[in-house]
């Protein structure tokens, strides 16, 4: 690390004593990123900036939100009707959550494309893993506290998953709500952990960062980096890149917040929680529908929810299941078509994940299943064996891979 | 070096290094043992509290019920459904081979004796804790007349017990017990 001058007397001083500048000028500045890199790549930063929109949103709403049962339903009323601007801080928070998924699964299908996880960022695609899974239990947990119909039967439902455990189930159940069911106990709780793991996220977030700043970002070609010529500095070229792509990010985030506000929400969860009432149709969140499908299509409980958590928990041990030496899809002609099909089965789950659990919902939800495992666990093992790629450029600037040829850094 | 002194010392001496590994061995596990000790408490703290504990029996009385009717009561936070039974529902019930259910128990082991007409459950369907349907008039009951859960479709019988469906049991009979012919006592 080359230390930079730095003029300004204040900035010299601090920083011979905490170099932040130093390192801000390091992992900013010369931070080598490579020069084609499209707009997909936007989406980490922008989840980023998500995750500041959501916890200054969330400290605000903690000002006015009461975490009782008798209280907790009104008090999100008043900050919708009484608290100055309540109505726009909810709003941005309630939606923010469906954005942050919306933002961090585009993000993942990105990697998934480009082959993102496989070595030497086998650990940065883990991390950002547990990121996930930090943010579904945040998202749940959050959507329990206006104690509506869908906070309490979607807490109920699936607090209940754990019974499905030989044995310890029970008391792992009772242990989770504190009580009997899901009761003031529980909602407390739910508050308390549901301010703090956004915090956990953020510290995972860091160890992402600093794991992707180790080998640096990948890029379209899935290549690495082979000269001086095949990168740009992060600042300024992908500052302005990230911001602009900031800027629509929040006119649609905006125009959502504004014009259809309760989109993606459901209506029973404006009617107060009745411990007594189950809604006819529960209904998780949209980001949880495919795993909810996939919980539902297997007829035995425990193995329903044992399928769920493999959905995700495979997803860990992906950079080892996926044998192919090639990292992005452009190379990979086979791969390219099985990704595409992929997604559409995801979309698929997510959408019977939606429907009641009637036929012929049951059956298609039972096939998305089994193709979702069989694309990790029997596709991407034999694709890597026997699928022939196409060849791979010799650089991201084109030409040899030894030299920085000057007319490739004139065209820069 | 400014350790090589040190070093010299604890290569050629095993006496020494076995001593030392043991010291660390039960260093370790003391504190291993002292840190799980701490945690418990905080563990412990989160499961049902004294005065939680301390709500969980009601008594209720059966006098208002008509035959066929059903009510809901609260305890422990949850739905308990009072049923009082027709003689066909009851006959319903007997009626089928207990080796056929999927979670086999007879009727008679889910009432109290010479009580047949009063089923007491705890209404909170076994698959992941939704309320089942069938305790107002107009409610779906489900293939088997009993009751019936919109939330992954389990169908419980008149006395209570899963025939169809996602859900493993059947609806559990809480402990409760006569007080007098119109008033039990649940939990």
């Amino acid at each position: 690390m080359s230390n930079p001058e730095f003029s300004n007397p204040i900035v010299k001083w601090v920083d011979y004593r905490l170099p932040i500048f130093s390192m801000m000028h390091h992992e900013l500045h010369e931070y080598p990123t490579p020069k084609n890199l499209n707009y997909f790549w936007n989406f980490g930063s922008l989840a980023g900036i998500v995750l500041g929109i959501m916890i200054v949103s969330g400290i605000v709403l903690a000002m006015n939100y009461t975490a009782h049962i008798d209280y907790a339903f009104d008090s999100v009323e008043r900050i919708m009707r009484d608290v100055n601007f309540g109505w726009l801080i909810r709003y941005i928070h309630m939606n923010g959550a469906s954005f942050f998924f919306i933002v961090v699964y585009i993000h993942m299908f990105r990697g998934l494309y480009y082959g993102s996880y496989k070595a030497p960022r086998e650990i940065l695609w883990i991390l950002g893993v547990v990121i996930m899974l930090l943010m579904m239990a945040t998202a749940f947990m959050g959507y329990v506290l206006p104690w509506g119909q869908m906070s309490f039967w979607g807490a109920t439902v699936i607090t209940n998953l754990f019974s499905a455990l030989p044995i310890i189930g029970e008391y792992i159940v009772t242990w989770l709500w504190g009580g009997f069911g899901v009761d003031n106990a529980t909602l407390n709780r739910f508050f308390s952990l549901h301010y703090l793991l956004p915090f956990a996220i953020a510290g995972v977030v860091i160890l992402h960062l600093a794991a992707l700043h180790q080998h640096g970002s990948n890029n379209p070609l899935g290549i690495d980096i082979k000269k001086k010529g095949d990168t740009i500095p992060f600042h300024p070229y992908y500052t302005i890149k990230d911001l602009f792509g900031l800027g629509v990010f929040l006119t649609i985030f905006v125009a959502v917040i504004a014009y259809a506000p309760n989109y993606m929400g459901h209506p029973d969860n404006y009617i107060p929680a009745n411990p007594l009432v189950t809604p006819s149709h529960i209904v998780p969140e949209w980001y949880f529908l495919p795993f909810y499908a996939i919980l539902r299509a297997v007829p035995d409980k425990l193995f329903g929810v044992l399928a769920m958590f493999a959905a995700i928990a495979v997803l860990f041990v992906l950079p080892w299941l996926d044998r192919s030496p090639i990292r992005s899809a452009k190379f990979r002609p086979v791969y390219f078509i099985f990704f595409w099909v992929f997604l559409a089965d995801c979309i698929l789950l997510g959408y019977c994940g939606a429907m009641p659990a009637e036929q012929p919902w049951v059956l298609i939800s039972q096939l998305a299943t089994a193709y979702y495992f069989a694309h990790f666990l029997i596709i991407l093992p034999v694709l890597g064996l026997y699928e022939r790629p196409v060849d791979l450029p010799l650089s991201i600037s084109g030409g040899s891979p030894d030299e920085d040829a000057p007319a490739a850094q004139a065209a820069e | 070096m400014p350790d090589t002194a040190y070093e010299t010392n604890d290569s050629h001496d095993d006496f020494d290094k076995g001593r030392r590994d043991f010291l660390y061995m039960a260093t370790g596990a003391m504190g291993a043992i002292g840190a799980a000790a701490a945690v418990w408490p905080f563990i412990d703290s989160m499961n049902p509290a004294a005065d939680t504990l301390a709500l969980s029996s009601i008594e209720v009385s059966l006098a208002p019920i008509e035959e066929g009717q059903s009510v809901t009561f609260k305890w422990r936070g949850k739905p308990v459904f009072v049923r009082r039974r027709t003689a066909a529902e009851i006959a319903e019930a007997r009626a089928v081979p207990v080796g056929d259910l999927i979670d086999p128990e007879s009727d008679d082991d889910r009432v109290k004796d010479g009580k047949d007409e009063w089923l007491v459950l705890v209404g909170v369907c076994t698959h992941l804790g939704c309320i089942p349907l069938g305790q107002k008039a107009g409610d779906v009951k489900g293939e088997y007349g009993g009751w019936f859960c919109p939330c992954h479709g389990s169908h419980y019988d008149t006395s209570g017990r899963i025939r169809k469906g996602p859900a493993p049991l059947n609806l559990p009979v809480p402990p409760y017990e006569f007080l007098t012919d119109t008033q039990i006592k649940i939990g």
